[in-house]
């Protein structure tokens, strides 16, 4: 959909996930760069970011292949990483379970980023909706688009830390859970929950520790009884 | 890695995906429930950004990137618009690491 098309109160979100996608894009062209040097066929890197666009679960399965650990292996790894996607699914799955088609694509296309920004966009279902497909969307082509240069560029490999990429990731989605975090007991069950995600991180696979964290919701669930009780 | 393990890949991924809304539309989503499970969400990307400003390669990431994180939250707290907080955040800690510090 052409931006001019977009009613004004979307294009605030076409906008940043528009710049979002500049970092995006450098991510896949490591992504694409460092398949090629390890000795990978074009078309594997190509058709991964393709048919699957989770860059951690990708870069994780990658890594376990290259470090010899073997292909089973990186795909227990890979659809570990991804797991995080279950709770998305539930918070976001509403927005685009429709039709048989925007069923498929939006499940295809559950991502962090079009989470948070959907989550972000509050109580207001239309807008929600628009911020989910926009975002996804134009990362879907960041990264594909980023994939294929990485591959064409051939040994050439960006770190994408040298740009601090790797500290816009988490301070975008720190960004967008912000509001929501107004919420008392939203805020709760998050320190509760990032809490044991950061203790349990240096011990646990990748992956885990993210989806530990949703015990910090049993920090809110008692709260009822014991405060009626108090009034 | 051959073209079956892409694809396999693609599919474990994507049954993953198809979990939260099948779950979804198996039960009658109460407004607790909905509640409930957007601040379940929250509560993981929350997990992700301190798991993500704290970690990498399975150990701690060093200084400079926590830091770029805590600007970019500093600055969202006061309302800057999201492109301010990113870029600020990576101009930190890219700045950071180009002063020598990891």
């Amino acid at each position: 959909m052409p931006p001019r098309f977009l009613p004004e109160r979307d294009r605030d979100v076409f906008r940043d996930a528009l710049a979002m996608s500049i970092g995006i894009g450098i991510v896949g062209v490591s992504f694409g760069a460092l398949a090629t040097s390890a000795g990978l066929p074009w078309w594997i890197p190509v058709a991964m970011s393709f048919l699957t666009f989770a860059a951690t679960s990708q870069f994780a399965m990658l890594a376990v292949v290259m470090a010899g650990g073997g292909v089973l292996a990186g795909l227990a790894a890979g659809v570990l990483v991804h797991l995080r996607h279950i709770p998305y699914g539930l918070a976001v799955g509403n927005l685009y379970w429709d039709k048989w088609w925007t069923r498929f694509l939006g499940t295809f296309m559950l991502i962090d980023q079009s989470t948070a920004f959907a989550l972000a966009a509050g109580d207001d279902r239309r807008r929600a909706k628009a911020a989910y497909w926009i975002t996804t969307s134009i990362m879907f082509v960041a990264w594909n688009v980023g994939t294929v240069v990485g591959v064409l560029a051939g040994g050439f490999i960006p770190d994408p830390n040298v740009f601090g990429l790797d500290a816009a990731f988490p301070a975008l989605l720190l960004a967008l859970v912000m509001p929501a975090l107004k919420d008392r007991d939203t805020l709760l069950a998050a320190l509760v929950g990032a809490a044991i995600a950061a203790a349990t991180a240096p011990f646990l696979p990748t992956g885990i520790p993210v989806l530990l964290a949703l015990v910090g919701l049993l920090a809110t669930w008692p709260r009822r009884k014991p405060k009626e009780d108090a009034a | 890695m051959t073209m079956t393990a892409v694809l396999a890949l693609a599919v474990g991924v994507f049954l993953v995906r198809l979990a939260g809304p099948l779950m979804r539309s198996r039960i009658n989503v109460s407004e607790r429930t909905e509640t409930l499970m957007k601040r379940g969400a929250i509560v993981v990307l929350a997990a992700l950004v301190i798991t993500g400003a704290l970690f990498a390669d399975g150990g701690f990431a060093g200084w400079a990137l926590p830091a770029g994180v805590l600007v970019g939250g500093l600055l969202a707290w006061r309302r800057a618009p999201i492109l301010v907080v990113v870029i600020a955040a990576a101009a930190t800690t890219a700045l950071l690491r180009l002063g020598g510090i990891a």
